[in-house]
Order: structure tokens, then C-alpha cells, then sequence
């Protein structure tokens, strides 16, 4: 089970999505799909045309940056951040 | 008495403003959790706010309101290229009610509709095939301010026909409700090369008149008027301080008065000499004067964009106008006197007036 921390600008935008959830997915984008069955249009908020992850969004997996391909470990916890300034990506 | 309600896009979310006379106004907001908002409109038939916004982080989406601003809801339901077509849906610019169809007019340049009210959208159009889009569509090509649609002009007689202005190549009209196109930029200035006889001009801003054959238009370059529907077009930039600004509104009752706001071109792109005015027409461009009655007119350095001047549709016209800077005018009396309806609000993308029965 991976511990999912997400954006306070996500909350607000979805009825009763908690700040910290957990979810059971193998990838990064596989929690994503998983949120979006119990949230719809949560996807989409985090997901561009790729599939992408959206351009000011950072995810990181156990401390590292990450991406969608990210695999998730049976007990990741999985950060997404929205960004405040561009960063780097390497 | 009518309640007049205006919806006002900003930066940081939508706020409405209500009023029973139009002199004293009731502010609410900011709604739609401070998302930059481009437009947000008012459909008398369903009762909702529809907002087209674009969050940084979080993408493009409409956001809605069934109760007049108590409470939002947004969705991006298929407002998207796909994963494969190679283009994305990067803002929400402008939307426009066409019978019974929502019409969102995006960056890239697209037109998505929703036919349930904003809960769902699907393509309607590219404009692909049109002359040179291969080159201007091209994300390669896109000018500082981005590619998108930019406004759209509707028929109130006929939902299938509608206008579509692509930003920095020119307006488009369909009369199928989207399936084809025909550029109508004809006798239009440029003061550059033409690569293609039909497009590659620049127009800001399309309004209909009270008279459906009658346009106006703000263009980059001068303001013109057709009086074919679109058709063909005649410069009546004279007399004006400025060929260039962004806004432009036609009377709902007189095909020969129309407003804009020229401003200086280059990057600055204010209200000349810091004297905030909006200038009138009685006479379809023949001649043009300038509202200053309760306007600031001394270091008023003042922004209007494209979106950001509305005319309500009462006897005796109301006209309002925001600024980037966060202020809000309004005219009770179809711009002869002004006054300050708001200010401090967050930098004005687009104003709409509706009135409620």
C-alpha cells in the first residue's frame, strides 16, 4: 500500500479528498487511475496529453523525484508537490 | 426591476457583481478556489456561471455555477487533443453560447462544445485546412502571446453560424455549426507581409451590431466595420487617438454607435497620456468622441483587454469596463457619465453583463 500526500490546491477541487490517502497501484500514474475511480476528473488535474505529468507538478517517490513510469514498492509513499518556482529536472 | 449581474474573469478567480439600479453594486467572490480565469459568462437559459479557466498546476477546465455563485463545480471531461495528436489544450480563452451548445475556444487553437451544460466536452473544430494553417498552427510558430482562439461572435437567429477569431491570424466564420469555414478578413489592414491572401491578420476583437449584418471589429491595426456580415471590411480609424487596443463593444439598439478603448501600441499598451477614455461613434466610425465624465484623468495608466468591455442590452445601455489593473467602470447611461464600481480586484481578464429578470 503506498501513502499518497497531495496538494492543498488539489483538495478543494474534489468532495471529501483527504490531503493523505492510501491507494494499492504499481506506478505512479497506476495511483493516479486509482484516485480517478474514486474521484472523477482527479486524473486529469495531475495528467496532461501523453500521458504527461503536468508541467508545475513535482512527484517523488520515497524522496526521489519521480515520474509516471515510477514503479511504487508495497510501501511507497508518494509526494506530489505543486511547484513554486520551475526547478530542474536532471 | 431588473437585476443586472456582471461576471468578471480575473487572475485570481471569478467575482460577480449584482445590482437592482446599476449604481449601487454588491461584490462577491473570488470563486473557483483563485484559478486564473479568461472568461465567464452568464447562459439565460439554464440560469449558470460558466468560467473558462487554466490553472498552472492543475490545467485548463470550465468551471459552473447553478445558483448564481453559491457553489462551483469544474470538469474537463474530453477537453483534451488525445494523447497522440501532438497538441494540447493549454488554456481555456473564451467561451460563447451557440442554441444549445457551450462553445470553449482553447490554446492550442481548437473549439471544444458541451451539449450537457459544461459536465462534458468533445471537439468541435481545428480549423485545420484553412489557408497557411499548416504554418501558423504550427506549435513551432507561436507568437509571445500564444496561439488560441480567441472570441467567438454567435448569431442570436441562427446557433449553427458563428464567428471563431484565431489570435494573430484572423476571423473565421461557419454556417454548418463548425463543420466548415471561410476566412472573412477581406479588406482588413496589415502593415506586414502577406504570406496568405485570407489570413495573417491580426483582429483583437469582433462585436455584432443591433443590426446583424453590421460588425465592428478592433484590430491590431485600426478599427473597421463591415456592413456585409463580415464580408468585407472599411477601416474608420480616423479620429481616433490610437489604431490600436484590444476591446470593442456595438450598441444592442443602434447599428451606428460602437465603443473602444485605443491604446498605446508597443509594449506598454495603456490608455494614452494617463487619461482613462472610452471613445464613442454615433455615426458608424464617421466620427468618434471620448467619455472622460467620471473617468481618472490624470496618471491613469490603464490596461483594457479584449474581453474586458461589456454592454448590457437595456434601453438605455450600461457599459462597463475592467481593467488589468483591477478596476472596474461602469456607465449607466451608455457612456456619457462614469463611475468606479470596483476596485483592488486582481488583474481583469474579461467582463460580461447580463441582465436577470
Amino acid at each position: 500500500v503506498t501513502e499518497v500526500r497531495l496538494p492543498a490546491t488539489l483538495t478543494p477541487l474534489f468532495v471529501a479528498l483527504p490531503r493523505r490517502l492510501e491507494v494499492d497501484a504499481t506506478t505512479v500514474l497506476d495511483a493516479f487511475e486509482r484516485l480517478e475511480a474514486r474521484w472523477p476528473g482527479l486524473r486529469d488535474r495531475l495528467v496532461e496529453e501523453g500521458p504527461a505529468l503536468r508541467r508545475h507538478l513535482h512527484v517523488y517517490v520515497d524522496g526521489q523525484r519521480a515520474d509516471l513510469a515510477t514503479p511504487l514498492g508495497p510501501d511507497s509513499r508518494l509526494d506530489v508537490v505543486a511547484a513554486i518556482s520551475g526547478g530542474c529536472q536532471n | 426591476m431588473p437585476k443586472t449581474l456582471l461576471t468578471i474573469a480575473t487572475r485570481k478567480g471569478v467575482f460577480l457583481l449584482d445590482s437592482d439600479d446599476r449604481r449601487a453594486w454588491t461584490l462577491r467572490g473570488p470563486f473557483c478556489e483563485g484559478w486564473p480565469v479568461y472568461h465567464a459568462i452568464f447562459d439565460p437559459r439554464s440560469g449558470s456561471i460558466y468560467a473558462a479557466a487554466a490553472s498552472e498546476w492543475h490545467g485548463s477546465a470550465v468551471w459552473r455555477s447553478r445558483d448564481l455563485g453559491s457553489t462551483w463545480e469544474l470538469s474537463s471531461e474530453g477537453l483534451s487533443y488525445g494523447d497522440d495528436a501532438g497538441r494540447k489544450v493549454s488554456k481555456v480563452s473564451t467561451l460563447a453560447l451557440a442554441g444549445d451548445r457551450l462553445l470553449a475556444g482553447v490554446e492550442a487553437p481548437g473549439i471544444f462544445e458541451s451539449r450537457d451544460g459544461g459536465e462534458t466536452w468533445s471537439l468541435l473544430s481545428t480549423l485545420s485546412g484553412q489557408p497557411g494553417s499548416e504554418v501558423w498552427d504550427d506549435p513551432g510558430h507561436q507568437p509571445p502571446g500564444h496561439l488560441g482562439i480567441s472570441g467567438f461572435v454567435c448569431d442570436p437567429a441562427d446557433s449553427e453560424r458563428f464567428f471563431a477569431v484565431v489570435q494573430g491570424v484572423g476571423a473565421f466564420e461557419t454556417e454548418d455549426g463548425g463543420s466548415t469555414w471561410m476566412p472573412r478578413n477581406r479588406g482588413l489592414r496589415r502593415d506586414w507581409p502577406a504570406e496568405w491572401e485570407e489570413v495573417g491578420f491580426c483582429v483583437h476583437k469582433l462585436v455584432r451590431s443591433a443590426d446583424p449584418r453590421r460588425l465592428y471589429q478592433q484590430n491590431h491595426v485600426g478599427v473597421h466595420r463591415s456592413d456585409d456580415g463580415g464580408r468585407s471590411w472599411t477601416e474608420i480609424t480616423e479620429g481616433l487617438p490610437s489604431e490600436f487596443g484590444f476591446a470593442a463593444a456595438a450598441h444592442p439598439h443602434d447599428r451606428d454607435t460602437a465603443y473602444v478603448i485605443p491604446l498605446d501600441p508597443g509594449h506598454g499598451r495603456l490608455m494614452p497620456d494617463g487619461r482613462a477614455t472610452v471613445w464613442r461613434t454615433r455615426d458608424g466610425g464617421s466620427s468618434w468622441e471620448p467619455l472622460r465624465r467620471g473617468l481618472p484623468q490624470e496618471a491613469a495608466h490603464l490596461g483594457v483587454l479584449r474581453q474586458a468591455m461589456a454592454i448590457d442590452d437595456e434601453d438605455v445601455p450600461g457599459v462597463y469596463v475592467g481593467t488589468s489593473t483591477g478596476q472596474l467602470f461602469a456607465s449607466a447611461d451608455e457612456g456619457d457619465t462614469w463611475s468606479e464600481i470596483a476596485r483592488y480586484l486582481p488583474s481583469i481578464s474579461a467582463v460580461e453583463v447580463a441582465v436577470l429578470a
